[in-house]
């Protein structure tokens, strides 16, 4: 029973240790979980309306910063293309830092997940929500809060365990 | 004739052009001496979310980039370091300030390690003096040592 204090120190060390290793650093969570989407009005892709975060209320949505140039946004592509048109899911596009052409071109190589784009050409609303790279996706309560960050590009997995249960919460909130 | 109006049309054409560029990015305010030297203490205390070991003063980043900006800007608007320090964290959380502030959740980091020299010290104190305590002497059966003595030498 000598080894008995070391032992479990030295077990109770590798639990932290362990438990670090899991975690990723490239992942900053975000402060503005809970909190109400940060205010923007920018123009949709086409400029033919202005959006605020006003038209994200009343339903839960998912907002997906995305770019032409981004490399991660083709990863998620396919995912966010199935969320959309066979979960039934509402992405709303936040282009982010691009041109209007190529965004258009971009989108219509690779399919439109978005029920709406909005052209965030300056990169101001990603730099109110907090966004350090693309892709992020943001999950909205019907009431306008911000529920998740998913940063990095959007999978299933992740969409089961933690998107897909706050939208089907957010739809009574 | 008709040369001459192309190429004025192509020249109003660039002229349009280079302006709404210029108008898309409007030139960033000057700072004046101390301004300038609060800005760079400023961004060497602000931490680059992408490359996440730097500093935005020393990343080529885009995004570095754009939150030097920020803070030219805000400091040019005169907005004291707290309110700068503030914008930073509302979007990006703790982490963009590369010295922790001392509140409740960041106890543990900025103390977590002494306490952990604290209990080294102590546990090193602690198993040194327990090696060190002389072994108490055995009460000895005199005889029986002369005895197992003799033997030996006999041998």
């Amino acid at each position: 029973m000598r080894f008995a204090i070391p032992i479990v120190v030295l077990v109770g060390l590798l639990a932290l240790l362990g438990y670090g290793l899991r975690l990723d650093p490239r992942v900053v969570p975000s402060p503005l979980i809970g909190k109400p989407a940060p205010a923007f009005d920018l123009p949709n892709l086409q400029g033919s309306a202005r959006v605020t975060p006003l038209d994200l209320r009343g339903r839960p949505v998912l907002v997906n910063f995305f770019a032409s140039w981004c490399a991660g946004c083709q990863v998620e592509h396919p995912v966010l293309m199935q969320l959309a048109h066979e979960y039934g899911v509402e992405i709303v596009g936040m282009d982010y830092k691009d041109t209007q052409e190529a965004a258009q071109q971009w989108l219509d190589r690779h399919g439109l997940p978005y029920r709406s784009v909005i052209a965030d050409q300056q990169g101001t609303a990603g730099l109110d929500w907090g966004v350090y790279g693309v892709p992020e996706t943001f999950v909205l309560g019907a009431d306008g809060r911000i529920l998740y960050k998913q940063i990095g590009p959007m999978t299933l997995e992740a969409w089961r365990e933690h998107i897909a249960p706050l939208m089907t919460a957010g739809r009574a909130s | 004739m008709m040369r001459v109006a192309s190429l004025v049309a192509a020249l109003l054409m660039s002229l349009a052009v280079s302006v709404s560029f210029a108008a898309a990015i409007d030139p960033l305010p000057p700072l004046s001496g101390a301004q300038q030297e609060h800005y760079q203490q400023l961004i060497s205390q602000l931490r680059c979310l992408v490359c996440q070991n730097q500093t935005i003063a020393d990343s080529t980043a885009p995004l570095a980039l754009d939150l030097r900006e920020q803070v030219h800007r805000q400091i040019a608007e005169g907005r004291s370091d707290a309110q700068i320090r503030q914008y930073m964290t509302d979007r990006y959380g703790d982490f963009v300030l590369y010295k922790p502030q001392l509140k409740p959740r960041t106890i543990l980091l900025w103390f977590g390690p002494f306490v952990l020299l604290a209990l080294a010290l102590i546990t090193a104190v602690i198993f040194t003096r327990r090696s060190r305590r002389r072994p108490v002497p055995v009460a000895v059966d005199q005889q029986a040592l002369q005895r197992l003595l003799s033997e030996e030498d006999g041998r």
